[in-house]
C-alpha cells in the first residue's frame, strides 16, 4: 500500500497498539496531524506547551509497563520537549518523541524554526534518528520503539523533515528487527548468580537496597518473594518505593538524605548488601568515602554495565533483566538446602529494630496550623492507600515518599534523577488516562504547580478529574531549607509573592477550588474532594506551616549516617 | 595512564559526534581520534588516545559500548599492539638547510613528497614518539605547518577486532 511518510508514522503508531499521543501541532508537522485526523485508532492529547506533552507521555510509561509517545513540531516545539526528554532519560523512561523539522532541502539554512534537534537531544536520549528518507520511516519507527523499551529503557526521538512526511512510498511495517549493534543482555551469569546467593546465605548482617530498575523490569513480585524467603531488611529509594510493600515488616523505609535512620544505618553498617537496579546515587548513599569506611560486600544487579562499580566497587556484578536474575536467584535458593544463619539475623534484626525505635519519622502535630506531613497521610487514609501519587520537585516531594507508604509498584510517579519542577500535574494526567478508574492525586508544591499550571486548561479539555494537593507554604520550600541550615537563614529569592487565588484560578478554569486552611478541615476537604467531587478535577490549596523542614536529613556533601533526625539536633 | 582504544561502529552520519560527544560531556580526556571506514564500508574504525585511572577507563569503555551504533570496542594498549601516525611537516628549505633537512629526513626514513625553491613537505609515519623525534630533530624556525593524523592502532598477532 502506498503511504504519505506522515501516515506511515501513524500507521506505525497503530502497528504498536499506542493508544494515546500527546502533543502540539505546528508547521512541519502539519502532515503528521492531518494523517492523525483522518484515524480514530490513536488519540491525540493538546496540551498546552511542549514540556507537559513529553512529561504527559512519561507519566502514561511510568503508571503502566507501555512506550509514552509525543509528537511536537521543529524549532521551539523541540527545544521545548528538551526538559521533558531529558527527565525521562535520567529515569530510564520508555519513551518516543516524534520530532517535526523543516524540510531535507532547508536543513543547514537557518530556516524558520530550524535547530538541531538530534544534536541538542543527543546527550538526553538512549538515542535519535534523524529520517531523510521516507522508506526509512517505517523501521526507524520499529527501532525507535525496540530501543526504547529494552534494554534499560530510554527516550528515543525521530526527527522528520516536513518533505518526507510528505512523500509516498510502499508501507510495510516490519515484524522484527535485529540490530547488530545494539543486543542487550537479558539472563544474567549463572555463576555470578550463584556465588551471589552463597555470599546472601553467609552474610551476617545482610541488607537489600533496590531502586527503580525493580519497578522498570515489573520485577516487584520477585524482589518481594526472594525478601521474604531470606528474611532479610529491605529498603526502597525514592525512584523504587512500592518495589517491595512499604506496610510490611521488613521494609524500613526509604534510603538517602531524606531517608529514615534505620534504612541508612543498615545500609552502612550491613556485611553484605543486595543492590537490586538502583546505582548508588549521590542523594541515596552520601559522600563515597565516607560510605567506603565500612567494609561489606556488594551484590549489583543492573542490566546497565556502566551502572556497575560507577561510584561504589562491586564484588558481585550481575548484568542482566532483574526479574530473570531474581528469579534464577529464588529458583537456586529454593532447590538448596542452605538457610540464612537464624542466630546472626536475630542479632542484626535486634540491632535493626533498636535503630528502629528512634522513631525517626514523627513530626509535631498541631491543631492550629497545617503540617504538610499530616495532609500527606491523611490523603494516604482518604484514598486507602490505594492511589496513584504523582509529585513534583522539592519539600512537598519527600513528604509524598515519606509519609504515603506504597504496596504496589507504578503507583508513585515522580522526577527522582533531573529533579524537575513541574512534571507533577502532566505526570497525573498521563497517569488518569492510563487508569481512568483509579484515583490519581499530585501533591505539589505553589512553586512547582505554577511551572505547568497552563494544563489545567487541557485537563478541562479532557475531562481528567485528577485532584491537585498543594502543600502551599508561600516558599521555595527545599531552598528555604537549604539556606536556613546552611546559608545563615540568608532567604535569597526564595519566597513566593504575589501568588494566585488558586482555588478561583481552577475555578476559571472551570473545575472545582478549595482553599483549606485548618487541620480540622483537611480530611473532610479530602474526602469531598474524592467523593461528591469524583468526576471533577479538584485544586485543594492547603495553607500549610511556612517552617516546616523535611527530616530527617543528610547534608549534601556528608556521609550517609551523619544525619540531622529533627530540629532538636540543629 | 595512556591507553588506546580501538572501536568499530556503524558508518552513519552522527556517529563521530557521539562518540566524541560522550567525552566531552562526562569529562574524560580525548589526546587524539581517527576514525574511516573498513573494509567494509557500512562500518568504520576509530582509535581513541586517552588518559585517565583505571576505574576512568572502565567507565569510558563501559559507557562507549552502550552507545547504540557501537559495534565493539577493545582497549588495544591492554596487550602488545602496534601504533602509528602520519605526519606531514612543511619546512622552509633553502640554501645549506636544504640538505641538512634532507639528511635529517633519511635518517628518519622520512620521504620528501613536494619541492619547491623554497620548500619541502616531508612525509614521516611511525609511533608518537618518533614524529616528536623527528620535529625536535629540525630548526623549529624552518617549520611552516605540522599536520598529524593522531594514532591508528592493531593489536600484534592473533588479537584481531573484527565483527
Amino acid at each position: 500500500m502506498v503511504l504519505s511518510g506522515a501516515e506511515i508514522v501513524i500507521r506505525c503508531l497503530q502497528e504498536e497498539k499506542v493508544e494515546y499521543v500527546f502533543g502540539y501541532p505546528g508547521g512541519a508537522v502539519l502532515y503528521i496531524y492531518d494523517a492523525l485526523f483522518q484515524q480514530e485508532a490513536v488519540r491525540h492529547i493538546l496540551v498546552r506547551h511542549e514540556q507537559a506533552a513529553v512529561h504527559a507521555a512519561d507519566g502514561y510509561a511510568r503508571s503502566t509497563e507501555r512506550v509514552g509517545v509525543a509528537l511536537v513540531t521543529s524549532g521551539p516545539g523541540a527545544t521545548n520537549a528538551v526538559t521533558g526528554i531529558a527527565t525521562a532519560f535520567c529515569d530510564s523512561i520508555p519513551m518516543v518523541i516524534i520530532s517535526g523539522q523543516v524540510p531535507t532541502a532547508a536543513i543547514g539554512q537557518d530556516a524558520f524554526q530550524e535547530v538541531d534537534t538530534v544534536g541538542i537531544t543527543r546527550p538526553c536520549v538512549k538515542h535519535n534518528f534523524l529520517v531523510k528518507d521516507v522508506r526509512d520511516i517505517a523501521s526507524t519507527m520499529k527501532k525507535a520503539f525496540y530501543i526504547a523499551r529494552t534494554g534499560r529503557p530510554g527516550p528515543v526521538l525521530v526527527d522528520i523533515p516536513k518533505d518526507v512526511s510528505m512523500h509516498t512510498c510502499e508501507f510495510e511495517y516490519p515484524k522484527e528487527i535485529s540490530m547488530r549493534s545494539y543486543n542487550p543482555v537479558v539472563k544474567g551469569h549463572s555463576g555470578q548468580i550463584k556465588k551471589a546467593v552463597q555470599l546472601l546465605l553467609e552474610a551476617k548482617r545482610p541488607m537489600i537496597y533496590s531502586g527503580g530498575g525493580v519497578v522498570l523490569s515489573n520485577a516487584a513480585e520477585q524482589l518481594t518473594k526472594l525478601t521474604r524467603l531470606l528474611g532479610y531488611p529491605i529498603t526502597n529509594t525514592l525512584m523504587g518505593l512500592g518495589g517491595y510493600p512499604a506496610s510490611d515488616g521488613q521494609y524500613l523505609g526509604m534510603p538517602g538524605m531524606h531517608g529514615t535512620y534505620e534504612a541508612n544505618m543498615s545500609m552502612q553498617f550491613s556485611d553484605v548488601l543486595l543492590a537490586v537496579g538502583a546505582r548508588f546515587d549521590d542523594r541515596v548513599i552520601g559522600v563515597p568515602a565516607h560510605f567506603a569506611q565500612e567494609l561489606r560486600k556488594i551484590i549489583h544487579i543492573d542490566i546497565d554495565p556502566s551502572s556497575i562499580s560507577k561510584r561504589v566497587k562491586v564484588d558481585v556484578p550481575i548484568v542482566g533483566d532483574i526479574k530473570e536474575v531474581l528469579e534464577e536467584m529464588i529458583r537456586q535458593l529454593e532447590s538448596g538446602e542452605a538457610r540464612p544463619n537464624p542466630e546472626a539475623l536475630a542479632a542484626w534484626w535486634k540491632q535493626v529494630d533498636e535503630w528502629r525505635s528512634r522513631n525517626c519519622m514523627v513530626y509535631k502535630n498541631s491543631d492550629e496550623i497545617i503540617k504538610p506531613q499530616f495532609v500527606v497521610q491523611k490523603l494516604w487514609e482518604v484514598t486507602g492507600g490505594e492511589a496513584i501519587i504523582t509529585s513534583d520537585v522539592g519539600q512537598h516531594q519527600m513528604w509524598a515518599a515519606q509519609y504515603y507508604p506504597f504496596d504496589k509498584p507504578r503507583r508513585w510517579l515522580n522526577s527522582g534523577g533531573l529533579g524537575t519542577m513541574g512534571v507533577g500535574m502532566p505526570y497525573a494526567m498521563g497517569a488518569k488516562l492510563a487508569h481512568p478508574d483509579m484515583q490519581v492525586a499530585c501533591v505539589t508544591g505553589e512553586a512547582s504547580i505554577q511551572m505547568n499550571i497552563q494544563e489545567l486548561s487541557t485537563c478541562k479539555q479532557f475531562r481528567l478529574p485528577i485532584k491537585i494537593c498543594n502543600l502551599n507554604n508561600r516558599y521555595l520550600g527545599m531552598v528555604r531549607q537549604w539556606q536556613q541550615l546552611f546559608h545563615g537563614q540568608r532567604y535569597s529569592e526564595s519566597y513566593m509573592d504575589s501568588l494566585p487565588d488558586f482555588a478561583k484560578l481552577a475555578e476559571s478554569y472551570g473545575h472545582v477550588g478549595f482553599r483549606i486552611d485548618k487541620p480540622c478541615d483537611v480530611e473532610g476537604a479530602l474526602r469531598e474532594a474524592f467523593t461528591t467531587h469524583k468526576n471533577d478535577l479538584v485544586f485543594l490549596d492547603f495553607q500549610v506551616d511556612q517552617t516546616e523542614n523535611v527530616y530527617p536529613m543528610v547534608q549534601g556533601g556528608k556521609g550517609l549516617t551523619e544525619m540531622i533526625l529533627s530540629a532538636e539536633d540543629l | 595512564m595512556r591507553h588506546v582504544i580501538s572501536l568499530l561502529i556503524e558508518n552513519e552520519s552522527g556517529a563521530l559526534s557521539r562518540v566524541s560527544g560522550l567525552f566531552s560531556a562526562r569529562g574524560y580526556n580525548i589526546e587524539s581520534l581517527t576514525v574511516a571506514p573498513t573494509e567494509d564500508a557500512s562500518m568504520s574504525r576509530m582509535t581513541i588516545v586517552t588518559t585517565g585511572s583505571d576505574d576512568i577507563i572502565e567507565q569510558i569503555t563501559k559507557q562507549l559500548n552502550k552507545l547504540i551504533e557501537v559495534l565493539k570496542v577493545v582497549d588495544i594498549s591492554e596487550a602488545a599492539h602496534l601504533e602509528r601516525e602520519l605526519m606531514l611537516v612543511k619546512v622552509r628549505a633553502t640554501g645549506k638547510d636544504r640538505e641538512e633537512i634532507k639528511r635529517t629526513a633519511d635518517i628518519f626514513r622520512a620521504r620528501i613528497i613536494d619541492v619547491t625553491d623554497t620548500s619541502y613537505v616531508v612525509e614521516l609515519t611511525g609511533n608518537q614518539g618518533k614524529l616528536d623525534a623527528f620535529l625536535s630533530a629540525i630548526d623549529p624556525a624552518l617549520i611552516l605547518e605540522t599536520v598529524r593524523s593522531g594514532v591508528c592502532g592493531v593489536g600484534r598477532g592473533d588479537r584481531v577486532l573484527k565483527l
